[in-house]
C-alpha cells in the first residue's frame, strides 16, 4: 500500500514541476514554440533542467543492480529508428503546436483547466486507442 | 504574451528531473506519461495502480499547489476547439505510435541517451515549431 502512497507522491512532485515551470499553461508552451512571434524560451530551460537532473541521476542509479521495489528496471529495448517513430512523433509535433498540450501536461490540468482541457483529453485518449488498436491488428506489438 | 521565467523554469524541470528519478530508482519504470496512460487503457498491460496512482498525483498538483498558495495555476487555450480535438487526436495517436511524449522521450529517453529518442524529440519538436508557424503566422488562426 505504501508504494501506491509513493507513485501518488511521485506524480505529485511531477506534477508541481509542470505547474512551477508553467508548462501545464499551453499557451506558454506555444509561446515557446512560435519562434517567429511571441517566443519564450522558458521550456527549453524547464527541458535542460529535467534532462540534467536524469542524465546524472540515472548514471548513479543504472549503477544498481535492480531498483529498490521492483525485480528489474523497466527499459525499452531496441534503439532501431523506424517510421513509427519518425511518423508518430512528428503527428504529435503537430497536435502539440495546435493545441499547446502534450500528455502530461493535460491530465494535470483537468481540475484547474476549462472544458478545452476535456476535449483535449477525451480525444487523446480516442487517438490513443485507436492507434493501439490499429497497431495491435497490423500484428506488431503494441508501444509499452 | 508569456514572459521569459528562468528561475520557475529551471525549478520546476529539477522537480520533473527528481520524479522521473524516483520513478526509475524505486519502481524501475520510465516516468513517461504517455506510456504510463496508454498502459491503463491497454488491454493486457498490468501495473493498473501504479499507473493510476501516478496519474491521479498529477491531476492533485494543481490542486495542491492553488490550496497552498492561493494563486490558481493558469491554462490558457488560445486555439479554438475544433483545433483543440483535431490536435487531442493527433497527440493521442503520435505518441501511441511514436512510443513517447516529452516526457518519455524529451527528458527520460534523452536522459538514456536513447538514439530512438533523440530522432523523437527532433520530429516532435520540428513539427511544433512548424505547426504553430503555419497556424500563426501563415492562417492567422490565433
Amino acid at each position: 500500500m505504501r508504494h501506491y502512497l509513493m507513485s501518488f507522491l511521485i506524480g505529485v512532485l511531477f506534477g508541481l514541476g509542470l505547474v512551477i515551470s508553467m508548462m501545464v499553461n499551453p499557451q506558454k508552451v506555444l509561446n515557446f514554440l512560435d519562434l517567429a512571434g511571441t517566443f519564450d524560451p522558458s521550456l527549453i530551460l524547464v527541458m535542460a533542467s529535467a534532462l540534467g537532473v536524469t542524465f546524472i541521476g540515472y548514471r548513479l542509479l543504472f549503477q544498481c543492480r535492480k531498483p529498490l521495489w521492483a525485480d528489474q528496471f523497466s527499459l525499452p529495448a531496441g534503439e532501431i529508428v523506424d517510421a513509427r517513430l519518425i511518423g508518430g512523433s512528428a503527428l504529435f509535433g503537430i497536435g502539440w503546436g495546435m493545441t499547446g498540450f502534450c500528455p502530461g501536461p493535460a491530465i494535470a490540468a483537468i481540475a484547474v483547466g476549462n472544458e478545452k482541457v476535456f476535449y483535449f483529453l477525451v480525444s487523446m485518449l480516442v487517438g490513443m486507442a485507436v492507434a493501439r488498436w490499429l497497431g495491435r491488428s497490423a500484428g506488431r506489438r503494441a508501444p509499452e | 504574451m508569456t514572459e521569459f521565467t528562468p528561475i520557475e523554469a529551471l525549478v520546476g524541470g529539477m522537480l520533473i528531473g527528481l520524479s522521473a528519478l524516483a520513478a526509475m530508482g524505486l519502481f524501475g519504470r520510465i516516468a513517461g506519461i504517455s506510456g504510463i496512460l496508454g498502459g491503463l487503457i491497454a488491454p493486457g498491460i498490468g501495473d493498473r495502480l501504479w499507473r493510476f496512482s501516478f496519474l491521479l498525483g498529477l491531476v492533485a498538483a494543481p490542486l495542491g499547489y492553488w490550496a497552498i498558495s492561493g494563486e490558481k495555476p493558469s491554462v490558457v487555450m488560445p486555439s479554438p476547439t475544433g483545433l483543440v480535438i483535431i490536435g487531442g487526436l493527433l497527440v493521442g495517436a503520435g505518441t501511441a505510435l511514436g512510443s513517447g511524449c516529452t516526457s518519455g522521450h524529451g527528458v527520460c529517453g534523452m536522459a538514456r541517451l536513447s538514439r530512438r529518442s533523440l530522432v523523437a524529440t527532433l520530429c516532435f519538436m520540428g513539427t511544433g515549431f512548424l505547426t504553430v508557424f503555419i497556424l500563426r503566422h501563415g492562417l492567422g488562426v490565433w
